[in-house]
């Protein structure tokens, strides 16, 4: 199974024999991946039209909706949480976030950067709602309702006292650039933060 | 009846019996000190014994899984969509057995069997058994078979009450379990329906306190009233609108209390086709076996702990109509084995069947049933 750029980042920064939780686990790509060098967990997802794959790739797959929060598990029960390309999905961004960083010991989220400049000048320029390879759908059938900047998120993280440990940039063709680098914002198609509850010691 | 016996078929097939003199406890406190159990087989066990999957039935199955009994046979087992040649539980690769419960009506020991203490039927005197009590003589036929460990526990409703208890009460004797619309007990509302269907039987003036048998009747009345009630909560009301609707028999309302409307005929027809095929007091032993099962119990009633006893890895499958155990019930189940750290996939399946979605062929269910299926297959080497 091929890994996204963006799960190809997650996997780096995820130890050997972690525990961890995948939010929208899609076929089950990722775990899978984490799970050859003894990573494991669950995955959960909505849909569960690719259950078939995610079983076959030894995957186990619980069909739950992320809106609901997860209160079925416990305090602190996961090393990583991982939430890819799903946030902008979600009716409550801010309370899922809550969720991951109660869950699990470190988080992990991935989204497509809405500040990218390909989507400002369809904005500005064109005057309408931006259509792009990573969000592909029109403004009316999109599932994408909470889509942000990377200003934005890192705004979120900070109103709810999230650390920043770890971030990775990419654009899509280049992977990493000098424009990405000095102006992230701008340059940057999809963002992925590792973060960590602050804690006041 | 097959005009001939399609290729995904197990084909004809032939029950039999094994008498089992090892003597079981009861939960209730008495003691069968042996006891016959109906089984059917399906598919080749292999050399180490490891392929073999256990179908537990529900409140009115039978040892009849799949294929035919004989050429005249109308319909194939109740299983059927789901065992067989290249299907969900591939035969090609499983052996499997499927038995009919103890204190059941179609050949194992139960209340139409002849108590050797009086040489008459049990009747009512059979004891009430339990979900535990079956799972223990499950377990003395696996060792009838040489099964030390069954590949998987398989069962819908009452019979993934059944593969769930398994996980429970025996780890170490099954490697997966697929617990499909069942619940981790019953609920008021579910017991409430099982009393109006023992209520049923039991005013039935046939019924005679169960002893209807040494009076050479039967109390169908009764016993076909509590098969009505049980389809009803069988089907969604979804279900039932687009079988029948408000379609009447005759094209018009007659102004009378004769069957009028399609649903009721349909009803009818339940009712006096189960009668003749099914004795009553087993349908009020199955009842309180159902209302029975609770294995928190044991646990200090948290469902976590209980769940912390499971070896298997599970399936949990549950259908988005049924509103007998709802998926709801079936997320109470994975979240304790989630509490407990266990492994476990979970699918809520879109149907509008309600309850008997289980028995149907519904895609997406035995696409994922079959995936799961062809994981322990894998995992066996079979």
């Amino acid at each position: 199974m091929k890994l996204r750029i963006d799960q190809q980042i997650i996997s780096d920064w995820i130890p050997d024999g972690a525990r961890v939780l995948d939010l929208g686990c899609g076929n089950g790509a990722l775990l899978n991946h984490l799970q050859q060098r003894g990573v494991t967990g669950y995955g959960l997802e909505i849909d569960n039209s690719r259950f078939a794959e995610c079983i076959e790739a030894g995957v186990n797959v619980i069909q739950s909706d992320l809106d609901e929060g997860l209160s079925q598990f416990a305090d602190q029960s996961f090393d990583y949480v991982i939430l890819s390309q799903t946030l902008q999905a979600i009716k409550r961004p801010d309370f899922l976030l809550r969720e991951i960083a109660r869950v699990g010991k470190k988080g992990i989220i991935g989204f497509p950067n809405f500040g990218y400049w390909q989507c400002r000048v369809q904005l500005a320029l064109g005057g309408r709602m931006p259509v792009s390879k990573t969000l592909p759908n029109a403004w009316y059938e999109t599932p994408n309702i909470h889509l942000c900047t990377i200003q934005d998120f890192e705004r979120l993280c900070a109103d709810h006292r999230l650390t920043v440990l770890n971030h990775s940039i990419v654009n899509h063709e280049h992977k990493d650039s000098l424009g990405i680098r000095l102006l992230p914002n701008l340059f940057g198609q999809t963002a992925v933060y590792l973060v960590q509850q602050h804690t006041a010691s | 009846m097959p005009d001939s016996i399609p290729a995904d078929s197990v084909g004809l097939v032939s029950p039999t019996t094994y008498h089992i003199d090892t003597p079981l406890q009861l939960d209730c406190g008495r003691t069968l000190s042996s006891y016959d159990l109906i089984v059917e087989t399906y598919g080749e066990l292999n050399a180490d014994k490891s392929n073999a999957v256990l179908i537990c039935h529900a409140l009115s199955g039978d040892h009849h899984a799949a294929g035919y009994h004989s050429m005249d046979e109308r319909k194939p087992g109740w299983w059927d969509t789901a065992i067989g040649p290249g299907k969900a539980i591939d035969t090609n690769r499983f052996f499997v057995v499927c038995l009919n419960n103890l204190g059941g009506c179609k050949g194992s020991t139960g209340p139409m069997t002849i108590n050797p203490d009086t040489g008459k039927a049990y009747g009512p005197d059979f004891p009430i058994v339990t979900v535990e009590d079956w799972v223990r003589s499950q377990a003395a036929l696996a060792d009838k078979l040489g099964i030390a460990q069954w590949a998987a526990v398989v069962g819908g409703s009452l019979g993934g009450m059944q593969a769930l208890q398994w996980a429970i009460s025996l780890p170490h004797r099954l490697r997966h379990t697929i617990i499909i619309a069942a619940a981790p007990k019953l609920s008021a509302q579910n017991i409430a329906f099982n009393e109006v269907a023992r209520t049923a039987i039991k005013s039935d003036p046939d019924f005679h306190d169960g002893h209807y048998m040494a009076h050479n009747t039967l109390p169908k009345q009764g016993l076909g009233l509590a098969r009505m009630l049980g389809h009803i909560t069988y089907l969604s009301d979804e279900a039932m609108g687009e079988k029948f609707g408000r379609e009447l028999r005759s094209g018009a309302i007659q102004y009378g209390y004769d069957v009028e409307f399609q649903i009721e005929s349909y009803l009818r027809y339940q009712s006096t086709s189960f009668v003749g095929r099914f004795d009553a007091n087993t349908y009020l032993l199955m009842t309180k076996a159902l209302d029975y099962f609770d294995p928190a119990k044991k646990f200090n009633d948290d469902l976590n702990q209980t769940m912390a006893q499971i070896e298997a890895k599970s399936l949990v499958v549950s259908f988005t109509s049924d509103w007998r155990f709802s998926p709801m019930r079936s997320r109470e189940i994975v979240n304790a084995m989630l509490a407990a750290g266990k492994s476990v996939t979970y699918a809520e399946v879109e149907a509008h069947q309600g309850h008997d979605a289980f028995l149907m062929p519904i895609p997406r269910y035995l696409e994922i049933f079959a995936s799961y299926m062809n994981q322990v297959a894998g995992e066996i080497k079979a």
